[in-house]
């Protein structure tokens, strides 16, 4: 066969299959996913600016992407630390606490929604601790950026853990041998090779945070201006009938979530072949 | 069955891996396609399968005379037994080797006790006895290779084609399992044909042999006659190891350096490149001249670690020689490294340039 | 290969038992905490008052509801997830890549988009709106859309478990069984499928259980009418904001016990898989 689109084989089934697949994702994804652009193209410019430039859609804008950042700031640091001590060390129920991380992924997002709320209320587990201290965490920010901790926990160690388990031991131990002690070790030897995981991990963590819906409306309060996450005021805006509004709103969230999906496949394709150099 | 391959041209993308290549397998003999890597012989043996096709238009195969080139795999009856087993990793040996008469169509499928009267004979033709039920992961690679022959063999095909089927392997297993090959195909008459970049395996196993060369047939001949009588400088550069010598024609003869021969091209070629080659066993060495042809040379190096010794030379013109005796010969010889000698030929081949237009 | 953990002995003990602590805080804070709440207010009532609340029509009506979402959902995207894992893995043809990343694009979107462009669709103001309204056909507010929504999320599970592990298998084995006569068919089912059936049943399970945990999208397209447009998730949240807080609490133990299972099942599958994987480098292993 020419070389054109395929390359000739004789294995069976390459069109129906092909087919098949391209129909089913054009119907379920692609067709519907254009409607978004679709429906911006029709409604003016003018009205498109005013809804995505308001001040509540802007200081939703502000929260989503500020405690999102700062979650997955957090799980970078903590990722880090628990996926060392599930490589690295040996203690009792490590299996049990290695199943645990996955956890945030596994359950469904308005239990945790939930469960985060009461723990964090005045009179919660938690915040019945820390209204002694004057910090109130349910229905403020810092209860978004709670929620949004919780969800983004398991991208970094699942990010760093395949590759520090294929760290070699030998180069830590020329390090030593050289005379470096354990913190030099560790910052001129390992740090560089996690960094292209611990990056991904932040990518991943922090898309998955932007557009948390479940997990962050119980415990965010809800409050106009203060403690409204951007994906809510699109569900308002529905409620509203607001197609037009809600959709414009949309299209700037879709625009960052391809831009940091195209970003982290860039990084996760620029670290395979790092590894495969090496 | 006897297999034609008529005028092949194989491309991918912008690499020929077969230019009008033909090649007749005669009736239940064992023939080996010889080659360097990229010199197109597991492709024609995947053509010949079908596991390929030929460029449109650019070539057919033939079994038995009847044309098969759109012939699908499955229907030409032929056994394949791949350089990497492709054994099915999730069936166990007995499954694996019943799968190829298991997949008939209702029609033609035989019975289920036919299925296992034949599969425990091809066991106990492998010498698998016991292991019917074992797993790949589970054998060896020479145990994996010959599930993967029996296999092949159970759909009784007209034709066994196998690709470097023991390139994976030690080389004491290779040299079993190619003796085991051969003692088989002395059993059970297949037409086969094998394909190998170890010229040893070709020379021991086959009738006869074919060397290929970037996407061309060189020789195709007995092993006697391709390894004694090469058709061309590759043929014999690729069959074992050969001392090369630059020179030229000159006044009707071939002269190398102070080594001046009879060549029967001499008249016609004046002036023009040519190549000796000469093989290390068919060299003598001598304190004197002895009359044949020769040159002088000093001894470099002795290797007598070995079967044989291996004396490294270098001529006064400069180039390496490489000679080869039994230790016996070199007793004989009393040659040290330093001395000068005088190295004289048995026999040789004499390439002019190939010119290829 | 060696344990990691050997490598212990180079870290000095304080720090070692340093990180462990603070590893397990933090998880014991962000993780443990919120699963231990869920069931002890989930049982704050008492076991009557716990299977009252599990047992209440409505209740039953929403876990009916979930189940058949995800009953739909999963089968359709593991017929996909095969279709695009057979043209993938086993065949080169441009743009291969185009695809995988298309196939990827749901995970990118936030789950109240992906109920927001069914409603764009199919919608009362939507493009098939008008066209539906003359039909009497629901799909916003009604089932069909909870069905479409949960399909959407769920869409590339299957495909991405598959994809990777039938493009390091190769096609060789479906080769060999190509040359010993099977049919396209026998082939599949044969051979290439029990090669991917713990990747296969992996991913049935991570789609199975996001399929019902599924929540942002599904309340934008459900219209919340209790008894009929409730999922689980869902009658969790109107409990929850009715202050009836142990019934809420009641039925997300359920989706937390749900999501402890697939938790379980996928350490003994990831063993499995992997095994599928490290047998790969074991078959084509050059030893005598």
């Amino acid at each position: 066969m020419r070389h054109g689109f395929k390359r000739a084989s004789i294995l069976p089934g390459f069109w129906p299959a092909f087919g098949y697949s391209v129909f089913y994702l054009s119907l379920i994804v692609l067709v519907p996913l254009s409607a978004v652009f679709l429906k911006t193209a029709t409604a003016s410019w003018a009205h498109f600016w005013k809804t995505i430039s308001s001040p509540g859609v802007v200081a939703s804008y502000k929260l989503s992407f500020g405690a999102s950042l700062a979650a997955a700031a957090v799980n970078v640091a903590f990722g880090l630390v628990v996926a060392w001590v599930l490589v690295r060390y040996r203690f009792p129920g490590k299996r049990l606490v290695d199943a645990l991380v996955d956890l945030p992924f596994a359950l469904p997002t308005a239990v945790a929604g939930i469960a985060l709320t009461s723990l964090y209320t005045e009179h919660g587990w938690i915040g019945r601790w820390l209204v002694k201290v004057g910090i109130r965490v349910a229905f403020t920010p810092i209860g978004v950026f709670v929620a949004l901790v919780f969800i983004g926990l398991p991208f970094v160690v699942r990010s760093v853990q395949p590759v520090l388990e294929d760290v070699d031991p030998q180069m830590e131990e020329a390090a030593a041998s050289l005379g470096a002690n354990r913190w030099l070790t560790f910052s001129r030897v390992v740090f560089p090779l996690l960094r292209p995981a611990l990056l991904t991990g932040f990518a991943m963590a922090f898309a998955r945070a932007l557009g948390e819906y479940g997990s962050v409306i119980f415990i965010s309060g809800n409050m106009p201006m203060r403690t409204e996450i951007t994906p809510l005021l699109i569900v308002t805006r529905l409620e509203q009938y607001d197609y037009a509004g809600a959709t414009a709103i949309a299209l700037v969230m879709l625009v960052a979530s391809f831009a940091l999906l195209l970003t982290i496949n860039l990084l996760q394709w620029r670290s395979r072949r790092y590894a495969e150099a090496a | 069955m006897a297999i034609e391959a008529r005028n092949i041209t194989k491309t991918f993308g912008r690499f020929t891996a077969l230019r009008d290549v033909s090649l007749e397998v005669k009736e239940g003999e064992l023939l080996a396609l010889l080659g360097p890597s990229g010199s197109g012989k597991t492709t024609l043996l995947r053509i010949i399968a079908g596991l390929e096709r030929p460029d449109p238009g650019a070539g057919s195969v033939l079994f038995e005379g009847q044309d098969v080139t759109d012939q699908r795999t499955g229907q030409r009856r032929v056994g394949f037994v791949f350089q990497h087993y492709a054994l099915f990793r999730n069936m166990t040996v007995f499954e694996n080797i019943a799968f190829g008469l298991r997949v008939r169509p209702r029609a033609e499928r035989p019975s289920k006790k036919y299925i296992q009267d034949r599969v425990r004979e091809l066991i106990a033709l492998i010498h698998l006895e016991g292991m019917a039920d074992r797993y790949s992961s589970q054998l060896s690679g020479g145990q994996r290779q010959r599930v993967a022959l029996a296999r092949a063999l159970a759909i009784e095909p007209k034709v066994l084609l196998l690709d470097e089927p023991f390139g994976a392997l030690d080389a004491k297993v290779r040299q079993g399992l190619r003796r085991w090959l051969r003692r088989l195909h002395d059993e059970v008459h297949v037409t086969s044909v094998l394909v190998t970049h170890d010229q040893d395996e070709a020379l021991e196993v086959a009738d006869r042999v074919v060397v290929m060369n970037q996407g061309r047939i060189q020789q195709i001949g007995a092993p006697e006659e391709v390894f004694h009588h090469p058709a061309s400088e590759f043929v014999m550069d690729f069959m074992g190891s050969v001392n090369l010598f630059h020179g030229r024609i000159d006044g009707g003869k071939a002269v190398f350096g102070q080594l001046v021969l009879d060549h029967p091209n001499g008249t016609g070629a004046e002036g023009q490149p040519a190549r000796l080659f000469v093989r290390p066993y068919d060299l003598d060495i001598h304190a004197q001249h002895d009359g044949r042809p020769g040159l002088r040379a000093r001894v470099e190096r002795v290797q007598s670690a070995g079967p044989q010794v291996r004396v490294e030379l270098v001529a006064e013109t400069g180039e390496a020689v490489t000679v080869e005796m039994s230790h016996v010969q070199f007793r004989d010889s009393r040659v040290g490294p330093g001395d000068s000698v005088y190295v004289s030929l048995r026999d040789a081949r004499i390439f002019m340039e190939d010119y290829t237009i | 290969m060696k344990p990691r953990s050997d490598a212990a002995h180079h870290d000095p003990a304080l720090l070692r038992y340093g990180l462990i602590l603070v590893a397990l805080l933090f998880l014991g804070l962000f993780v443990v905490l919120p699963l231990i709440a869920v069931f002890a207010q989930a049982l704050e009532k008492g076991w009557g008052a716990y299977w009252a609340a599990i047992t209440e029509p409505d209740a039953l009506s929403s876990i009916r509801l979930t189940l058949l979402a995800a009953g739909i959902a999963v089968p359709l995207n593991v017929v996909f997830g095969l279709a695009a894992a057979w043209a993938i893995a086993e065949f080169q043809f441009r743009g291969k890549n185009v695809l995988i990343t298309l196939i990827d694009l749901p995970f990118a979107v936030s789950p109240v988009i992906a109920g927001l462009i069914y409603v764009l669709m199919f919608g009362a103001q939507g493009w098939f709106g008008p066209w539906l309204n003359q039909r009497d056909i629901k799909i916003i507010f009604a089932v069909p859309g909870i069905v479409l929504a949960t399909v959407f999320v769920t869409f590339p599970f299957v495909a991405r478990e598959l994809i990777p592990l039938m493009q390091a298998q190769g096609t060789e084995e479906e080769e060999a069984a190509l040359v010993l006569g099977a049919s396209g068919w026998q082939l599949f089912w044969r051979v290439t499928l029990p090669n991917i059936k713990w990747s296969l049943l992996y991913g049935v399970i991570l789609c199975a259980a996001r399929a019902m945990g599924e929540f942002g999208a599904v309340s934008v397209v459900s219209g919340h009418i209790r008894g009929e447009t409730n999922t689980m998730p869902l009658h969790v949240e109107i409990l929850y904001n009715e202050y009836n807080f142990a019934a809420a609490f009641a039925v997300a133990s359920l989706l937390a016990l749900l999501a402890l299972v697939t938790l379980g099942a996928k350490r003994l599958l990831e063993w499995k898989v992997r095994q599928d994987y490290s047998s790969l480098t074991a078959v084509e292993g050059a030893e005598g």
